[in-house]
């Protein structure tokens, strides 16, 4: 545990600013996959949180939550991109905007 | 032969039941004897359990059962029979056979023969039952019971909507009467704690005194349902209407017992009565106001069972007139002399409406005299007795009734003087029905004439209206139920003036009518004489008056209120609510990034709020 | 046990009524007949161990033995709610009401339901379930959930069978009876935790409530929670909307049991919880109570008169005649109580059968538009007839059940007062006019000649026989009934006069 460490803040630092952008990209952007892919920033930005909480505390629990949002990024990403191409299919388009059929 | 006294009213509901549920599929035959048999029977009873009474004096109390009991309130189904009941039942058993046995013939031709007599014997079981009862109570189940009765007879032809409008307002302006009745006999309860008569009238001489507020209060709250029944001031509006019925009908129901069930109530509880001075004398005037508003209507009537119902009301007014001075015998012997009379004459009026190819205009008859001669001396000897010409039944009744009238200090010549225009009045009235009826040319011809079954009853009642009052008073058995009058007899001369009055008016109806020696177009054709025969043809505009005080407002009330206003208030709770959510609902966009927006600032807001932020 | 198995007959019976339709669909209605008398066969039976001297002992309402049967078992015990059953005179009364009405209805259903005809039946016997547990329940929440057991079959009965309105009238219906209900669940709710509070005990028994008394402004509130979930059911006047819409647009069957049965369990809820529960605050509110039923019977007799439709009319001249019941209620003396209970039983049956007329002429005419009928006498005279002997049973014929009832509710109130009295018996006016507008314009007037319209049959006539014979005999010597309800009524007045002012309640002895 010698040698260079980095401190925790920075860290979380680093992924508040990545979930941030995430989140910023998923309220923005209008083109489905972008909002997947900030989908998967806003993931990996907890998951990095999750391991230098796990790193500060020298618990594995970080890494095990890690693999775990590692899965559901996986499954999730598969449904989305399911989603993803009936929408194409549907309205020819990838704008979630015009995917509005729930409106009141 | 006392235990029979049951058996007098089962006889005719037996009778109405079996008809009842046979609808219709009985032969006619068997209807007829069934019908009338049954009101045979019951008269037949009634005769031996009179016999029977005569002999032990004493009255008899039958109790068949508790009909309900709660605590003090304890009505029982009972019998009472004392000298009125039997009076009344002789009336109502013997009248009503003749009735029944007249209409056999009369409603042959209808096809809903064996309803008729099921509604006809239904009537008279009620009716005994109203005159048996041993209580207020049972009594009142009698009084709705003969006027449902009424309201089925006097709409027996449905199909005309005419009759079921007459019906109706029969019905419910009798309820009227019946709902003021109703209360009384609340308060009477309420009071003295009972509603049997005769422990009811002890409790109530022994609790109140002579004048107290109680005792008027519930005498005119009883007088409400017997103004009501007996068609008097002000709710006597229905009696010329429900002649839409079968005629034999108004024979019965009103004319000879029905109408007559407020002079029975009131003799009834005559000990209540003679507490409240101030509700008998409300009892007179009624009945003298009453009996001169529908002399003077049935002056100018044309329709011939109108004539007749009007005579009624104002017959009516002078028992009323009699029970309101305390002359108790009178009203009833009166009652008992015009249930002959006047059935006799309404049995006739249908004779002559039944062989006239039911005309009702008499001004469209006329010169019968020999071309139905049976019917004309039955009208004839009715009329007379109607007027109370000397030595008819109607004479000794009504002439009693003045007496007595005049006899009462302070009032008393005022009544008498009012009785006497009345009977003037009644005499014209009468006669000029007579002469424009059977004298005169002759306009139609009759198609037929009555058969043994019609003429049979005619001549039995004729024969009754004319010697009825010499045998009825003394074979009358009323000393023992009401207070003895008192044995003054005024001067001759005003006995005179009262035997004169009708003969009066039978002559000022011969000069005008039949010899025409007496012109009084003139005096009808001026503009003040059309006025008064107009008022006095529309019954003193008291149906004008009802309709715009009574009738018009509810119909327009209901119809105001159908579409149930109060729905307005929930409707617009609803309102808002709808608005609410068609508010709500623009927030639901559809869009992703929306939702996702909202969600962040959501989760701000709430992270701001937990942390102490804002 | 008697009383479990009498609610789970009818819930079995229910279920095997909605799986037989799969063999013939003609099959549940047959099995629902059977049912309800088996299950009225089966109350009888164990009725007839009874003797008049168990009848007439006094139900002491702490003391569970001095009743008829009794029935409890632990359900929920960590907060005091258990299953618990019990019947005493008035439940009796009901119960048989209930089964017999429910016969009644399933005849009414005979012809006319043509769709699901199993799942109609077996809804139709769920919401006899639920009534007979309302009216033998005494435990609060099991009340609550038998309240809400009966609610909604009615609901599905309404909403899948009923008329051109269904859907509004059902979920008027059901919006109704839900939100007073949840003021009745909070009430019940408030009622066990300041009982909690005050004795450390949870209890929704009764017997542990009834002599607990609340006091304070808190239980006025607590009272009028019961009293708004009991006269929307009644129905009173204002919250009466939803009866007229349920009525015309219910299914024949339906209506018979709304207006014979659901209906009365209002009453049953005043007589049986508002009143003892709370009896000072009843004791205060009684003028308002009163001048609602007044305004009831008035205003349904007026908008009796203004409806075209035949079960409109009869629907509302069920408001005017359950207001004569919050009347007897409220005047709380024997008489008038009397008068209420059997006004709960006579007009079952007058109501139920004049719904099951204007069923009949639906289903041969196909409307319900009395300007549309007239003359229907010669076309149909049976029917004709009993329509005019239930005409008249509803304005108040002496001789048969509703003037007895009627009767009595006045006199009772007479001695308490006089003048509202006085204004509820022009009820008896009023109900005589629209009785015969209603035969004057749907059976009398000018016939129509080309109409061939098939009479009543043996069926119809059997189950208005069952009404007539009903009416008459509670008319003409309804002291069984009366001698049944008594003891009940005297333990409920005795129970109230021992917490109530004796000052107060003076006034109300006769």
């Amino acid at each position: 545990m010698d040698g260079v460490s980095i401190p925790l803040d920075h860290v979380l630092l680093l992924a508040s600013l990545l979930f941030i952008c995430g989140l910023l990209g998923l309220m923005m952007r209008r083109n489905v996959i972008f909002i997947l892919i900030s989908l998967e920033v806003m993931l990996n930005a907890s998951a990095v949180a999750f391991v230098a909480a796990g790193a500060r505390w020298g618990q594995a629990d970080g890494q095990v939550i890690f693999m775990l949002i590692l899965a559901v990024a996986a499954a999730e990403v598969a449904v989305g991109l399911g989603l993803v191409i009936q929408i194409q299919r549907r309205f020819k388009s990838l704008d979630m905007d015009d995917a509005d059929r729930l409106r009141g | 032969m006392l235990k029979l006294l049951p058996l007098i009213p089962l006889f005719p509901l037996i009778s109405s039941v079996l008809l009842m549920v046979t609808v219709g599929k009985m032969p006619k035959r068997l209807v007829a004897i069934l019908g009338a048999g049954s009101v045979g029977l019951s008269a037949v009873t009634t005769l031996l359990v009179g016999l029977a009474f005569m002999e032990s004096g004493q009255p008899h109390h039958q109790v068949l059962w508790t009909w309900m009991q709660v605590g003090a309130f304890s009505p029982d189904i009972a019998f009472y029979l004392d000298g009125l009941t039997l009076v009344m039942m002789s009336v109502i058993t013997g009248v009503g056979f003749l009735i029944h046995l007249f209409s056999t013939e009369f409603m042959e031709e209808d096809a809903s023969y064996s309803r008729y007599f099921a509604y006809l014997n239904m009537f008279v079981f009620a009716m005994l039952v109203l005159v048996m009862a041993d209580n207020l109570l049972l009594l009142y189940l009698g009084w709705e019971g003969v006027g449902v009765c009424s309201y089925l007879l006097v709409g027996f032809w449905y199909q005309n909507p005419d009759n079921g409008l007459a019906a109706r307002k029969a019905f419910v302006v009798t309820r009227v009467g019946d709902t003021a009745m109703a209360l009384g006999l609340f308060l009477l309860f309420t009071e003295l704690g009972t509603l049997d008569i005769q422990p009811m009238a002890a409790a109530a001489n022994s609790q109140w005194q002579v004048g107290d507020t109680l005792p008027v209060l519930a005498c005119l709250l009883l007088l409400g349902g017997a103004v009501g029944k007996s068609a008097q001031l002000p709710l006597h509006t229905w009696l010329p209407d429900a002649m839409a019925g079968p005629t034999p009908v108004s024979a019965l129901i009103h004319a000879a017992t029905m109408v007559t069930a407020g002079v029975y109530l009131i003799a009834r509880t005559h000990e209540l009565f003679l507490l409240a001075p101030p509700a008998m004398l409300a009892v007179a005037l009624v009945g003298l106001i009453t009996s001169l508003m529908a002399a003077s209507t049935a002056l100018v009537q044309h329709d011939i069972k109108r004539i007749l119902a009007y005579s009624t009301i104002s017959q009516i007014g002078y028992m009323f007139l009699a029970l309101g001075v305390g002359a108790w015998t009178a009203g009833i012997f009166h009652l008992v002399t015009h249930a002959f009379f006047k059935a006799l004459l309404f049995l006739a009026a249908g004779a002559v409406i039944h062989c006239l190819h039911h005309e009702h205009n008499i001004f469209k008859m006329g010169g019968l005299r020999t071309r139905l001669p049976v019917v004309f001396w039955s009208f004839l000897i009715g009329s007379a007795a109607l007027a109370a010409l000397p030595l008819t039944s109607g004479f000794f009744s009504k002439d009693m009734i003045l007496l007595q009238a005049y006899e009462l200090p302070t009032f008393g010549p005022w009544l008498w003087a009012g009785g006497l225009l009345g009977a003037l009045l009644t005499a014209i009235y009468s006669f000029r029905l007579v002469f424009v009826v059977f004298f005169g040319k002759t306009q139609m011809e009759p198609d037929k004439q009555p058969g043994s079954r019609m003429a049979v009853p005619l001549s039995l009642l004729c024969v009754l209206s004319l010697v009825g009052g010499f045998f009825a008073l003394p074979l009358v058995p009323l000393e023992s139920v009401f207070p003895v009058a008192s044995d003054h007899h005024p001067s001759h001369l005003i006995e005179g003036i009262s035997i004169a009055i009708p003969l009066i008016g039978l002559a000022i109806a011969y000069f005008i009518y039949l010899s025409g020696q007496l012109n009084i177009d003139g005096l009808v054709n001026s503009a003040p004489g059309q006025m008064l025969k107009k008022f006095w043809f529309s019954g003193w505009a008291m149906d004008w008056l009802y309709d715009r005080l009574w009738v018009r407002p509810y119909k327009g009330l209901a119809y105001i209120l159908r579409g149930e206003w109060v729905d307005v208030i929930y409707n617009s709770i609803v309102k808002v609510c709808q608005q609410l959510f068609v508010g709500l609902s623009h927030t639901q966009t559809g869009r992703l990034r929306w939702y996702a927006t909202s969600m962040v600032f959501g989760v701000i807001v709430v992270l701001a709020l937990l942390l102490g932020v804002i | 046990m008697v009383l479990v198995n009498l609610i789970l007959i009818l819930l079995v019976g229910g279920v095997i009524a909605w799986l037989a339709e799969r063999q013939h669909p003609l099959l549940p209605r047959w099995i629902a007949l059977i049912t309800i008398l088996f299950d009225l066969g089966y109350f009888l039976t164990y009725m007839s161990d009874l003797s008049w001297s168990q009848i007439a002992v006094v139900p002491n309402p702490t003391d569970a033995a001095t009743w008829l049967f009794h029935y409890k078992a632990e359900w929920i015990p960590r907060f005091g709610i258990s299953f618990e059953l019990a019947m005493d005179g008035l439940s009796l009364l009901m119960v048989l009401l209930t089964l017999v009405l429910g016969a009644v209805s399933v005849s009414a259903s005979w012809t006319d339901i043509k769709q699901r005809t199993g799942f109609f039946e077996a809804n139709l016997l769920w919401t006899l379930a639920g009534v007979l547990g309302v009216f033998l329940a005494l435990d609060l929440f099991l009340f609550f959930l038998f309240w809400e057991v009966m609610l909604v079959p009615m609901y599905l009965m309404i909403a899948i069978w009923g008329h051109e309105g269904r859907s509004y009238a059902s979920m008027k219906f059901f919006i109704f009876t839900q939100v007073s209900g949840l003021m009745m669940l909070l009430a019940i709710l408030a009622l066990v935790m300041l009982n909690h509070s005050n004795t450390g005990v949870y209890s929704f028994s009764y017997f542990d409530l009834l002599y607990h008394q609340v006091g304070g402004d808190i239980a006025f509130y607590l009272m009028l929670g019961f009293f708004v979930a009991f006269l929307v059911k009644l129905p009173g006047f204002p919250v009466h909307t939803w009866l007229p819409d349920a009525h015309t647009q219910a299914p024949t069957a339906g209506s018979v049991i709304l207006a014979g049965i659901l209906l009365k369990t209002g009453a049953y809820g005043l007589i049986r919880f508002v009143v003892p529960l709370f009896p000072n605050e009843a004791l205060a509110f009684s003028p308002v109570a009163m001048a609602l039923g007044v305004a009831g019977i008035i205003y349904g007799a007026v908008l009796a008169l203004g409806q075209d439709d035949f079960k409109r009319l009869v629907a509302y001249s069920s408001v005017s005649h359950m207001g004569f019941v919050l009347l007897g209620v409220f005047a709380w003396n024997a008489l008038a109580l009397q008068g209420a209970v059997m006004q709960m039983i006579a007009h079952g049956f007058s109501t139920a059968a004049l719904f099951m007329i204007a069923g009949s002429l639906q289903e041969r005419m196909h409307t319900r538009d009395m300007s549309k009928m007239g003359g229907l006498w010669q076309n149909m005279p049976r029917l004709g007839a009993v329509a005019m002997f239930f005409a008249l049973a509803s304005l108040g014929l002496p001789g048969l059940g509703n003037f007895v009832a009627e009767f009595m509710v006045l006199v009772g109130l007479f001695a308490v007062a006089p003048w509202v009295a006085a204004a509820a018996s022009l009820g008896l006016i009023v109900a005589a006019i629209y009785s015969l507008m209603m035969m004057q314009r749907a059976f009398q007037g000018e016939p129509d000649e080309g109409r061939r319209l098939p009479d009543y049959g043996v069926r119809e006539m059997l189950t208005m026989a069952v009404m007539i014979v009903g009416l008459i005999w509670l008319g003409l010597y309804p002291q069984p009934v009366l001698d049944t309800a008594q003891p009940v009524l005297d333990s409920l007045m005795q129970m109230v006069d021992s917490v109530t002012e004796p000052t107060q309640i003076a006034g109300l002895m006769p």
